[in-house]
C-alpha cells in the first residue's frame, strides 16, 4: 500500500492526454516501477499493488487499470527473448496478452477490416480513389455520434487507398482540426505548412493572413485537373470551422472544389447531425451534399459478439494453449448472466465503442497472474467503476459541516422551488436544524461556516448565479446547489460515521 | 467533296490561238477559245466565247451549266480563268419557288438566272464540256427529244420570280470583269448566277481559283477576293465569335476615324465612285484589300448578325448606285444565304426552314456541303423583301453568320442590335452541337483541298482559321494571357515607374521581425503530379465528368436574357468608354457568375478581333480576402501588378480613376459575394460604386450578391445612390431548365434515363433550384448505378429511377430520425423524459434536473435499473453533440438548460417506430 500511496503524491503535476499518459520523470525515479495510469476522467483510483510472482523484484503497480505505452515496449523484448517457447510462463502471457488488448482497445491499431461500416467504407474509398487517380474534385461530409468510428473510418480508408501506388504518389494530405485551427489564419497557415508551398521556410509560414490566402488561392488556382496532384483536406470538428469569420476557408476549399483547379476532395469529420444548417447558403450550395453516415443500428447480440472478438486472442498468439484457455473463458464470460447484466447496462446507456473500449480495459487491468482470466466480478467492478457517480463521491470527502450545509441548501430549495440562496439563508436554516434537533452537532462561527461554504464553491458543489458576482457582499450572493437531490441521498447513506440526526434531518420532509 | 479529293479523269487545258487582248494593270490576257482534251483520248473539244457549257459541280449527275461570256488567263499561263453567266437547273431552284413558275417543270428545263449573288468567274478547269442549250419562246411547247443532253431555257430566274428569258442574247465577247466597271448596269450577263442552294458550284469553283500559286495575281479578280473572305467568314462561322455581333459596326464605325484601317478608304471610294477609272480604282482597291486583308478578315468573321437584317433595304439603293458597294452587298448577302442554309440540315423541322428547303432536296452529302457554300442568295433576298419576319426568324437561326460591317449601322441601333445578337446565341446554344457536328466533316475536306494551294494571302488565312477553330476556352485562355502582357500598356509601366517610390516604402514598414513577408520569390503552386491522371473510362465516368461542377460548359443554357442584358450593359459602356454599376442578385448556384464569366469570355474574344475597344477584366471576390479593404489591394495588383497596402492601393486607385489619361482602357469589374465588402463606414463599397461615376474612370462594375435587396438592407444612401438602379435578378431554375442543363452538359452521353433526370430536375426544382445541387445529385446517382451494376444489371446501364431515388434520399432526408432510432435505450428515454416534461411544464424548455426526474420515473416505468446524474449527464450531453438536443454549456451541469433541436413529433415518430 506503501507504493500506491507515494505513487498517488505526484499526480496532480502529471499531464494526461487523451488516450496516453506521459512518464513523469520524477515518478520513475522514485518507484522504479511501471506505473500506467488510467485515462483521466477516473480520478479515484484504487490502486493495488501487484507482485508479479516469477519476478519478485519488479513490482507492478497498477492503478485501477494500466494504459502505458511503454510498458508494451519492455515486454515486448522480454517476449522476444522466450520468443521459442512454446509454452511460456504465465506472467509472460499475461504481459502478452495485456500489451496486445492495449493496443487493440487504446485504438492504436486499425481494424484489419471496417466493422459494420462496409458500404460506407467503400462509398469513402471510391470518392477518394477518383479524386487520386482520375483527379475529380469531391467534398464529403462524414456524420456520426461521438465514437461512433468515424476517424477510424476515415484512416482505414486512407490506409487501403495509399497502397495503391498511383494513389500514394500523388495523394497530397492537409489535416486539420478544428480544435487546433481555431480561426482561418492558423488554418491557413497549417495548411501552407503541410502542403511545403513555397512560402514555407523550414517549419514556418511567412506573410500575412491576407497573403497567405492569396498565395494559396493562387496555387490552387494554377492547377489542373489532370496534372496537379490531388490534395486531400481532412476537416476533423468540421462544424467548428463553420464558426470561422465568414466562413472564408471553407468557402474557398469548397470553392476550389466546384471549379476546375486543382484537384481536391474536402472530407470533413463531424458528430453534429445539423452541420449542413450551420454553413452559410453560397457556402452549402457550393458543398456537394454528401454525407455519410455512420450511425449504428446494433443489436445487443452484435454487441456481445464485439466484446468477444475484442478479448479473444488472435491464433498466432505464441502461447496456443494459454490462448486457448484465455479464449474459452472470455466465452463463459460472455455467456455468464450476471457479465451480460453490466453489458446490457452499457449497451442501453451508449452504443459507442469507445465507452466499451474503457470497460474492457477496465477488466484487462484486474488481470493478473493469479487469476489469469477476466472473471464476471471483474467486469461488475469496472462496471461500477465506470458508472460511479463523480459528485457524489465527492460529497465523502466534505466535513460534517459542509454536509450539513449542503443538506440546508437542499431544503431550501425544496420551500423555494429552485430558487437562489444566499450564506445567509443557508446559516438561518442551519440554525434551524440546531435549534430544534441537534445533539451532536454546535453552531459554528460565522466565518467557519463562510469557509465551508467557500470550499463548497471550489468543489463548485454551489455556484454563484450568472451576473451577481461582483456586485454584492460575500454573504448575500445568491447561490445555487448543482447537486441533485439523488445524489445528497446516496452520499449521506455512504457517509462513514454520519450522526444520525443529520441523516434525520436530511430525510425529513421539513426543514 | 470527296470527289476532288478522288483522282478524276484528267483533262488538259489549252489556249487555242493568241491572246485577244492583254490588261496591262491586272497582267491578264483574254482569249477566244479553250481546247480540252482528255489524257489518253486523241479527241479534243473546243470551248469558244459564248458556248454553253457544263461545270463540274457537287452533283456529278447533273453538273451546273452556264454560258462562257469570257475567257483570260495570266500571263504565264498557269491560270486559266472563265466568266460564265448561269443558269440554274430546277433542282436548283426551292421547291417553293417552283411553285411560282404556275406549271410541272421540264426536266431539262434550265433558268437563265439573274440572282446578282453568285460568283461568275470560274477556274477553266472546272469546264467539263460543251452542252447544247436551247432557248425556247415562253409559250412554245418543249420539244419532244430523246436527246437528253439538250437542255431549254425558257424562263429567267432571279432568286424571287419567274421571268421571260432574254431570248438568245449576244455574247459579250470580251467583258471585263463586271464589277470593275462603275458604269456598268446591271444588267443580266454582269450579275452573275448565284450557285443554287443547294449546289454550291460557283464557290466551289472559285474557291479553286484561289489556288493559285502567285497571289497578286489571284487578288486581281474580286471574285476570287471574295472568295477568300468567303472562305475564312465560313471558318468563322462555327465559332462563337458571333455572339459578338453588335460591337461589330460600331467599331466599324470607329474605324472609320482611323486612317489606316481600310473601312475609311473604302468609304471613301464609295462616294466618289468616278473618281478615277475603273482600272485604277481596281487597283486601288486591291493595294487596299491586300494590306488589310487581315482586318478585313477578322472583320468579316465577326461581322454583326444584325448587318443581315438591314441588308434588305440599304441592298435597294446601294446596289445600283456604284458597283463599289454593290460589292459589299452580295458578299453580304451570300453570307446570310450560305448561313440560312446552314440552318437547314439542324432544323429541318422548323418553318422557316420548311420554307426555305427545296423540294427535289439533293443527296445528303452535297447538301451537307452545300450548308457551307456562299450561295442560296437568290432565296435569302427573296425571302428579306417578302417575309420580313420570316427573315428576321430565319438570322435568328443564323447565329453563325458573320456578317460585314455595317458601316452605315447608325448607333442608335445598337441596343436593338444587342438584343438580336442575344437571341442568336441563344439559337446557337440549341444548335452549336450538331452544327459543329456537322460542320466538321466538311471542313476537314475543304482543308485537305485547299491547303496545297496555300499562297501567301491564303496561308494567312488558314492560320486564321485554325486559330479559329481551337477550342473557344484554349483561345480565352490565350487571349487573356495576351492580354495580360498587354495590360501593361505604356501608361502603367509609367504609372509604375512614378509611383515606384511608395511602394518601396511599405515593405520598410512591414518588415518587422515579428511579421517577416513572404520569400520574394515564391510562386504559388501546387506540385505537379508524376502520373497524368486516368481519363474516364466509360459512359458513366465520362457523364460523371461531364456533370461535375468544375467541368466548364460549351454553352450556358437557360441564362440568354441575362447573358444578353449584361451583355449589352457591359458592351456599351466599354465602347461609349463611360463607367456604370450593375447588381446582379440571385440565390446560390443560378449561374450568375457563371453568366457573367461567359459574357466576358465573349467580350475579349471581340476586343480580341478588335471588335470593340481593348479592356481590362478584374475579379474580386469578396469571400477570397481577409478583409474588406484587401479589395483595393486585389484590384491594383490586378491592373497594375503592383503591391501595396490597403490604404496606400486605395489612394492609388483613387488617382488612376481621377485622373484622365491617353489611351486609357476600359476596365471590367467584377465584384463577386458583394456583402462581404461591407464595412461599417462602407467606404469600400462607396469607392467601388463611386469610382464609375468619375468622368475619367472608364469603369464597368459588375456586382453579385445573393439578396435582391442588398442595396436597401445594408447600404447607406449615398451608397445605394451610387450603386444606381441597373439591376437583375437570377431566377431559380425551373425544372424545364434544370433538365436543359443537364442535357447540355451530358452532350449525348447517354447516361440517364429521361425519367430519372426528370425526376432530379423536379426535385431539385422544388427545392432550391440550385443547378449545382443538381449536378451533384446526378453524379451520386452515377455512382449509385456503377456500384450496384453488378448485382442488378440494368437493362441499359443507363442510370435510373431507383439510383436517382437512391442519391436524393442520401442527400435529403434527413438524419434525424435514423439517429434517433439508432441511438441507445437510455437515450431514447431521455429524449421521453425531455418530451414529458416538457408537457408537464408547458414550455420547450426545461432544465436538466426536471427531465432528470421524468428520466428516472421512466427507468422504473421500463423496469430498468434508474442511472446516476452523471451517466444521465453524459447521456444528455451525448444527445447535445449529435445536436438532438440543444444545451447550455456543461458546465452549469444538473443547471443547464435543455431544449429540443427536432420536433416532438419526429422524436415521438421515431421512437414509436422502434
Amino acid at each position: 500500500m506503501m507504493e500506491s500511496r507515494s505513487a498517488h503524491a505526484p499526480w496532480s503535476s502529471l499531464q494526461l492526454g487523451r488516450g496516453d499518459a506521459r512518464f513523469h520523470p520524477e515518478l520513475s525515479s522514485l518507484t522504479h516501477q511501471h506505473i500506467s495510469f488510467l485515462p483521466h476522467f477516473l480520478f479515484c483510483a484504487e490502486l493495488q499493488p501487484i507482485r508479479v510472482r516469477d519476478e519478485p523484484n519488479q513490482e507492478v503497480v497498477i492503478a485501477g487499470q494500466v494504459v502505458f505505452p511503454r510498458m508494451r515496449k519492455t515486454r515486448s523484448i522480454m517476449s522476444k527473448r522466450k520468443a521459442k517457447d512454446v509454452h511460456l510462463p504465465t506472467g509472460e502471457s499475461i504481459t502478452q496478452v495485456q500489451s496486445m488488448l492495449r493496443e487493440r482497445l487504446c485504438n492504436q491499431r486499425l481494424p484489419d477490416k471496417p466493422e459494420g461500416t462496409e458500404a460506407q467504407h467503400k462509398h469513402l474509398l471510391e470518392l477518394l480513389r477518383r479524386t487520386a487517380i482520375h483527379g475529380e474534385s469531391n467534398s464529403v461530409l462524414i456524420v456520426g455520434p461521438r465514437g461512433a468510428g468515424k476517424t477510424m473510418l476515415l484512416k482505414c480508408v486512407l490506409r487501403d487507398l495509399l497502397e495503391d501506388k498511383e494513389a500514394q504518389k500523388s495523394l497530397l494530405q492537409v489535416h486539420l482540426n478544428g480544435l487546433l485551427q481555431t480561426d482561418d489564419r492558423i488554418a491557413l497557415k497549417e495548411i501552407t505548412r503541410q502542403l511545403h508551398l513555397e512560402n514555407v521556410v523550414g517549419d514556418k509560414v511567412f506573410g500575412s493572413f491576407a497573403e497567405n490566402l492569396a498565395f494559396l488561392l493562387e496555387a490552387l488556382k494554377k492547377g489542373d485537373r489532370s496534372s496537379s496532384r490531388p490534395v486531400l483536406f481532412i476537416l476533423d470538428e468540421f462544424d467548428l470551422f463553420a464558426h470561422h469569420k465568414n466562413q472564408t476557408l471553407l468557402y474557398n476549399l469548397l470553392d476550389v472544389s466546384q471549379s476546375a483547379q486543382a484537384p481536391i476532395a474536402v472530407v470533413g469529420i463531424t458528430c453534429r447531425l445539423d452541420v449542413l444548417e450551420l454553413l452559410e447558403k453560397r457556402v452549402k450550395s457550393r458543398f456537394s451534399h454528401r454525407q455519410i453516415h455512420l450511425l449504428s443500428s446494433l443489436t445487443f447480440a452484435q454487441y456481445l459478439q464485439r466484446v468477444q472478438s475484442q478479448l479473444s486472442l488472435p491464433q498466432d498468439f505464441p502461447d496456443v494453449k494459454f490462448a486457448q484457455d484465455w479464449n474459452d473463458s472470455i466465452k463463459t464470460l460472455c455467456e455468464d448472466k450476471s457479465a451480460e447484466g453490466a453489458l446490457r447496462r452499457h449497451f442501453n446507456s451508449s452504443k459507442d465503442f469507445r465507452s466499451l473500449h474503457i470497460l474492457l480495459m477496465l477488466c484487462l487491468s484486474r488481470v493478473t497472474v493469479a487469476k489469469p482470466v477476466i472473471k464476471p466480478a471483474d467486469l461488475l467492478e469496472a462496471s461500477r467503476l465506470c458508472f460511479v457517480d463523480a459528485k457524489a463521491n465527492m460529497l465523502h470527502g466534505l466535513s460534517i459541516l459542509e454536509l450539513c450545509l449542503i443538506i440546508a441548501m437542499k431544503h431550501l430549495n425544496d420551500v423555494y422551488e429552485g430558487e437562489p440562496f444566499n450564506l445567509q439563508m443557508v446559516h438561518n436554516e442551519f440554525k434551524k436544524f440546531l435549534q430544534r434537533k441537534s445533539n451532536s452537532m454546535y453552531n459554528f462561527e460565522q466565518p467557519v461556516i463562510m469557509k465551508a461554504f467557500e470550499h463548497l464553491q471550489q468543489l463548485e458543489l454551489i455556484r454563484p448565479v450568472d451576473g451577481s458576482a461582483a456586485k454584492t457582499q460575500k454573504e448575500y450572493q445568491l447561490m445555487r446547489l448543482m447537486l441533485d437531490h439523488s445524489q445528497i441521498m446516496e452520499a449521506l447513506q455512504k457517509y462513514p460515521l454520519c450522526p444520525t440526526d443529520v441523516k434525520q434531518w436530511a430525510m425529513s420532509a421539513f426543514g | 467533296m470527296k470527289y476532288f479529293t478522288r483522282l478524276r479523269v484528267r483533262r488538259v487545258y489549252k489556249w487555242r490561238g493568241d491572246p485577244l487582248a492583254f490588261n496591262r494593270k491586272l497582267k491578264t490576257c483574254d482569249y477566244g477559245s479553250l481546247a480540252i482534251s482528255v489524257e489518253g483520248l486523241p479527241r479534243t473539244t473546243v470551248i469558244v466565247v459564248g458556248q454553253h457549257i457544263l461545270i463540274e459541280g457537287e452533283d456529278e449527275d447533273d453538273p451546273y451549266v452556264a454560258k462562257v461570256t469570257r475567257l483570260f488567263g495570266d500571263d504565264s499561263g498557269k491560270q486559266k480563268k472563265a466568266v460564265v453567266q448561269w443558269f440554274a437547273r430546277v433542282s436548283e431552284v426551292p421547291a417553293s419557288k417552283l411553285k411560282l413558275l404556275g406549271r410541272e417543270p421540264h426536266p431539262q428545263e434550265i433558268f437563265y438566272y439573274q440572282g446578282r449573288v453568285c460568283e461568275d468567274e470560274v477556274n477553266a478547269e472546272s469546264i467539263l464540256r460543251p452542252v447544247k442549250v436551247k432557248h425556247l419562246d415562253g409559250a412554245a411547247p418543249f420539244p419532244d427529244s430523246d436527246d437528253k443532253d439538250t437542255l431549254f431555257v425558257k424562263m429567267s430566274w432571279d432568286s424571287k420570280i419567274f421571268r421571260v428569258a432574254p431570248a438568245a442574247e449576244p455574247a459579250p465577247a470580251f467583258s471585263p470583269p463586271p464589277r470593275s466597271k462603275p458604269s456598268l448596269p446591271p444588267s443580266p450577263p454582269c450579275s452573275p448566277p448565284a450557285a443554287t442552294p443547294a449546289t454550291p458550284a460557283s464557290r466551289r469553283v472559285s474557291r479553286r481559283t484561289l489556288s493559285t500559286p502567285e497571289p497578286a495575281e489571284v487578288r486581281c479578280s474580286w471574285g476570287s477576293m471574295s472568295t477568300g473572305k468567303v472562305r475564312s467568314l465560313e471558318a468563322e462561322s462555327h465559332h462563337s465569335a458571333t455572339k459578338l455581333s453588335a460591337s461589330k459596326c460600331l467599331s466599324a464605325t470607329r474605324r472609320k476615324a482611323s486612317a489606316r484601317t481600310p473601312g475609311v478608304r473604302k468609304k471613301l471610294q464609295l462616294c466618289s465612285p468616278e473618281k478615277s477609272s475603273p482600272e485604277d480604282a481596281m487597283d486601288q482597291l486591291l493595294d487596299q484589300e491586300l494590306e488589310s486583308e487581315m482586318m478585313l478578315v477578322q472583320r468579316l468573321s465577326s461581322s454583326p448578325p444584325q448587318a443581315l437584317h438591314l441588308t434588305p433595304h440599304r441592298m435597294g439603293h446601294t446596289a445600283p448606285a456604284s458597283p463599289l458597294s454593290h460589292r459589299l452587298t452580295p458578299l453580304r448577302k451570300a453570307q446570310g444565304g450560305r448561313d440560312a442554309e446552314d440552318a437547314i440540315p439542324i432544323k429541318r423541322s422548323s418553318v422557316v426552314l420548311q420554307q426555305l428547303s427545296e423540294t427535289d432536296s439533293p443527296p445528303p452529302a452535297p447538301r451537307e456541303d452545300s450548308t457551307r457554300a456562299a450561295t442560296p442568295s437568290r432565296r435569302k433576298e427573296a425571302k428579306a423583301a417578302r417575309e420580313t419576319a420570316l427573315a428576321v426568324l430565319v438570322e435568328v437561326d443564323n447565329e453563325n453568320s458573320p456578317m460585314l460591317p455595317a458601316a452605315t449601322t447608325p448607333r442608335s441601333s445598337k441596343r436593338k442590335s444587342a438584343l438580336l445578337v442575344s437571341s442568336r446565341i441563344r439559337k446557337q446554344l440549341h444548335l452549336l452541337n450538331s452544327d459543329q457536328l456537322l460542320n466538321s466533316d466538311g471542313e476537314d475536306e475543304d482543308e485537305d483541298v485547299f491547303v496545297p494551294s496555300k499562297a501567301l494571302q491564303s496561308s494567312s488565312e488558314e492560320e486564321e482559321e485554325e486559330e479559329e477553330e481551337l477550342d473557344s476556352d484554349q483561345e480565352v485562355g490565350a487571349k487573356k494571357s495576351r492580354r495580360t502582357v498587354g495590360s501593361r500598356t505604356p501608361r502603367s509601366k509609367g504609372k509604375r515607374g512614378t509611383s515606384a517610390r511608395t511602394p518601396r516604402k511599405t515593405p520598410n514598414k512591414k518588415i518587422t521581425p515579428s511579421t517577416p513577408q513572404t520569400p520574394r520569390y515564391a510562386t504559388p503552386i501546387i506540385p505537379s503530379r508524376s502520373l497524368p491522371a486516368r481519363c474516364p473510362a466509360n459512359v458513366l465516368e465520362e457523364a460523371r465528368a461531364r456533370l461535375h461542377v468544375s467541368s466548364v460548359p460549351e454553352s450556358l443554357p437557360c441564362r440568354e436574357q441575362e447573358f444578353q442584358d449584361i451583355y449589352s450593359f457591359v458592351e456599351s459602356k466599354i465602347v461609349d468608354g463611360t463607367g456604370g454599376c450593375m447588381y446582379i442578385s440571385g440565390v446560390p448556384g443560378t449561374g450568375k457568375t457563371a453568366t457573367v464569366h461567359e459574357v466576358m469570355r465573349c467580350l475579349q474574344h471581340a476586343a480580341e478581333v478588335d471588335e470593340i475597344p481593348p479592356f481590362h477584366f478584374i475579379e474580386i471576390n469578396g469571400m477570397k480576402m481577409t478583409d474588406p479593404h484587401q479589395a483595393y489591394v486585389q484590384i491594383l495588383q490586378k491592373l497594375t501588378s503592383q503591391k501595396a497596402t490597403a490604404d496606400h492601393a486605395a489612394a492609388l486607385l483613387e488617382k488612376r480613376f481621377s485622373n484622365p489619361a491617353p489611351r486609357k482602357e476600359s476596365t471590367v469589374l467584377l465584384v463577386d459575394e458583394l456583402d462581404l465588402l461591407w464595412t461599417r463606414k462602407q467606404n469600400v463599397m462607396y469607392n467601388l460604386f463611386d469610382w464609375p461615376t468619375r468622368r475619367h474612370a472608364r469603369l464597368v462594375v459588375l456586382t453579385i450578391a445573393n439578396t435582391m435587396d442588398l442595396p436597401e438592407r445594408i447600404m447607406i444612401n449615398r451608397v445605394a445612390s451610387r450603386l444606381g438602379l441597373t439591376r437583375m435578378s437570377f431566377q431559380p431554375y425551373s425544372f424545364k431548365q434544370l433538365q436543359q442543363i443537364i442535357t447540355s452538359r451530358l452532350n449525348k452521353v447517354k447516361a440517364f434515363e429521361e425519367d430519372a433526370l426528370q425526376l432530379i430536375s423536379r426535385k431539385v426544382a422544388a427545392l432550391s433550384g440550385d443547378a449545382r445541387r443538381c449536378l451533384d445529385i446526378c453524379r451520386r446517382a452515377t455512382e449509385i448505378c456503377e456500384h450496384s451494376a453488378p448485382p442488378t444489371p440494368p437493362a441499359s446501364g443507363l442510370v435510373g429511377m431507383s439510383h436517382v431515388m437512391e442519391a436524393l434520399n442520401e442527400m435529403f432526408s434527413s438524419s434525424y430520425i435514423t439517429a434517433i432510432k439508432c441511438a441507445s435505450l437510455q437515450e431514447q428515454l431521455f429524449l421521453r423524459a425531455v418530451i414529458a416534461e416538457f408537457r408537464r411544464l408547458g414550455l420547450e424548455e426545461a432544465t436538466f434536473q426536471q427531465v432528470f426526474v421524468q428520466h428516472q420515473a421512466l427507468c422504473r416505468v421500463e423496469g430498468l435499473q434508474p442511472i446516476s446524474v452523471s451517466e444521465g449527464l453524459a447521456v444528455c450531453q451525448r444527445l447535445g453533440a449529435c445536436r438532438l438536443l440543444l444545451l447550455e454549456p456543461s458546465r452549469l451541469g444538473v443547471l443547464q438548460r435543455v431544449r429540443l433541436n427536432v420536433s416532438q413529433d419526429d422524436v415521438l415518430y421515431a421512437l414509436k417506430a422502434d
